[in-house]
């Protein structure tokens, strides 16, 4: 009798997140998880649920609506031993506590010459699709990937979510987790043992031949769907999911490029500034000679993230425009 | 002033502050000769308010400071060797020449950094205090600021948290009278800072900050709730900053009379403590100048220190980045 191939179960994204945090505070006796209604609600978008009864009130805190020192007890604690996970609920308000993520917790080793170690994981939310207008959408991945001494991660898919928390939380570095809500309801497959995505190894979703586009975050599922479409006009694209922001695996990049000749990227986030413009930098610089045609980008226009569904709807970039933006490239 | 404490414990204090003064003194002019790059922010005027309350502290225990944190460090114990060498630049500094007076550090002797950030320390100390309780140890943390930084949401942010939680915290507000050239007058409505304790929850107390003595029996008391498991405790050190915001004579500007401060100068916390220990038989004025002179050999030691390490090799520049 064949050996049955083992069945991965199913999980969507909400519930990957809360086994990757579970299996860290059952793997790590020093960690703890804090933040605004991640004890007694389990977070708003409830992924933190069954943790304080699992771990109970010395490992689970809820903390009162104070994202400065929110950020501050994770600095203070991961510098004298403590390995924290911390939630900052959305993205927008690393505004309440950039000083602590920006000025401490990325600078701190460095100002110190290396005395201080701060194994932080800041979990956090971002995207935009739910009508959540200007202050709870936005991608703001750029602010962050431009401070050295942090790191950032974006997962895609929930296995991305369980694997990139707990290499986040098992790297000695400080690590943002950027979360997407609109895939929270996402589904797929996720082991139940623990395990690790290395940080700074992009995955290659899609192998493809004439058109390389990275795509970050929830835009590798548009970047998918437009793979259809994409044949009829010729492209067999090779999509790339860069996981890991910062670092950032430029090799896998380039030698995509280099064999497809053609580069695209994808993201939320604003493009104008956005991260887009430096993974365009670091191919022109390092696959000159290998391009078709100009590095194209697809992100948001230059607006906040509006309320309305009619308008949000035109602002989130999608798979028609990257179709669209193929064919500009393409010239058809 | 009042002399229940061991003849032991004062000479501690009163070295913690001579060694302060002379190693600021000396750095000032150093600075304004050119010879230590950047700006300094320097402590002297306000050594009792170190001295008093590190002497409560071992090494277990955590302290952050401000962007006027030479006496914090000394106070806690650092060298004049790689306090000088980081002031200077040079890679035997504490940081490696990295972070320079405004982040120097010594994690070892639990020192968790100046701060450039006017406001910043606070939130770090409810993380050291946090992990005091979490780690079932008896440590404290303790967060030096100023009244200007009592304006900064970080502040208030982390006073809040820390009487929730009931954190082994001690907040320590070394009221100047100014943020940067602002008079106190002209930055917040309230006279005393401590009065801001009652909003989060916990004891607010004043002590006169030119007073080691009153200030080691205030922290101490508080330092002891602390430990005991009651909370964090606001104590506001009323002093005086003698030399400008930045450096001895600053840029010059005349946003303070001389006759405000000479009136403090008469109260200066060195000569007022040794006029006590010298009227009880403790130290004599002989003894005094004989442990001036000698920790200012140690100082002249760790300036010729500094001037004869070696800068960073350039391979530092990209060390220590991440773990």
């Amino acid at each position: 009798m064949a050996e049955a191939k083992p069945e991965v179960r199913k999980l969507r994204y909400v519930a990957a997140i809360t086994d990757g945090v579970r299996q860290v505070l059952e793997e790590q006796d020093n960690s703890f998880l804090a933040g605004e209604d991640v004890a007694g609600a389990g977070s708003v978008y409830g992924y933190y649920k069954g943790l304080l009864e699992q771990f109970g009130p010395d490992r689970v805190y809820d903390t009162p609506i104070s994202e400065e020192a929110i950020i501050g007890l994770a600095v203070g604690a991961a510098a004298t031993g403590c390995r924290p996970i911390v939630d900052l609920m959305f993205m927008d308000f690393m505004g309440e506590c950039m000083d602590e993520i920006a000025n401490q917790l990325a600078k701190m080793r460095y100002m110190f010459g290396g005395q201080a170690t701060l194994p932080v994981t800041i979990l956090t939310m971002a995207g935009a699709g739910a009508s959540m207008a200007a202050q709870h959408s936005q991608s703001l991945e750029a602010w962050v990937c431009h401070l050295p001494g942090l790191k950032v991660v974006m997962p895609t898919t929930p296995y991305d979510a369980k694997g990139l928390i707990i290499a986040a939380a098992r790297d000695d570095n400080p690590v943002m987790v950027v979360l997407n809500k609109m895939s929270l309801a996402l589904s797929g497959e996720v082991p139940e043992e623990p395990y690790a995505i290395e940080l700074g190894k992009a995955n290659i979703v899609r192998p493809g031949t004439n058109l390389t586009i990275v795509a970050l975050g929830r835009m590798v599922h548009e970047a998918l769907s437009a793979v259809e479409p994409l044949k009829a006009l010729g492209i067999d694209p090779e999509i790339i999911d860069p996981r890991s922001l910062q670092p950032f695996d430029t090799q896998t990049v380039i030698e995509s490029v280099e064999k497809t000749q053609r580069a695209l990227i994808v993201h939320e986030a604003v493009r104008f500034g956005g991260f887009g413009g430096e993974i365009a930098a670091q191919i022109q610089e390092l696959a000159f000679d290998s391009l078709d045609a100009p590095v194209a980008r697809v992100g948001a226009p230059f607006s906040p993230v509006p309320f309305s569904p009619a308008l949000e709807a035109l602002y989130v970039p999608n798979a028609d425009r990257i179709v669209a933006e193929v064919k500009k490239m393409l010239g058809v | 002033m009042t002399t229940q404490l061991s003849d032991e414990t004062l000479l501690d204090m009163h070295r913690r502050m001579v060694r302060i003064r002379i190693f600021e003194e000396h750095a000032g002019k150093l600075m304004e000769d050119g010879k230590i790059p950047g700006a300094l922010h320097l402590y002297v005027g306000q050594e009792a308010i170190a001295a008093g309350v590190m002497v409560h502290l071992s090494d277990e225990d955590w302290i952050t400071s401000t962007h006027r944190g030479h006496g914090h460090l000394i106070a806690k114990g650092g060298e004049f060797d790689p306090m000088f060498a980081e002031i200077y630049g040079r890679a035997t500094g504490y940081c490696k020449g990295k972070g320079g007076s405004m982040h120097i550090s010594n994690m070892q002797i639990g020192m968790l950094g100046a701060n450039g950030i006017v406001g910043a320390g606070p939130p770090i100390a409810v993380g050291a205090a946090f992990s005091n309780k979490f780690r079932k140890t008896d440590r404290v943390a303790v967060t030096f600021f100023g009244d200007g930084a009592s304006n900064e949401g970080s502040f208030h942010e982390a006073a809040n948290m820390a009487a929730l939680f009931r954190l082994p915290l001690v907040f320590v507000c070394e009221n100047n009278g100014y943020g940067e050239y602002t008079p106190q007058a002209n930055h917040q409505a309230i006279v005393d800072v401590a009065d801001r304790a009652v909003g989060y929850g916990m004891p607010g107390v004043i002590v006169d900050g030119m007073d080691v003595v009153a200030v080691y029996e205030a922290a101490g008391a508080a330092i002891e709730r602390a430990r005991e498991g009651a909370g964090p405790t606001l104590l506001e050190c009323k002093t005086y900053r003698f030399y400008d915001h930045v450096g001895v004579r600053g840029m010059g500007l005349n946003y303070r009379s001389d006759e405000e401060l000479a009136r403090w100068q008469k109260r200066d916390p060195i000569t007022l403590f040794e006029g006590h220990l010298a009227e009880h038989s403790i130290l004599s004025e002989e003894a005094a100048q004989a442990i001036h002179a000698e920790i200012t050999e140690q100082v002249k030691a760790g300036i010729e220190f500094a001037e004869s390490s070696p800068f960073p090799e350039p391979d530092a520049l990209l060390e220590d980045v991440y773990a």
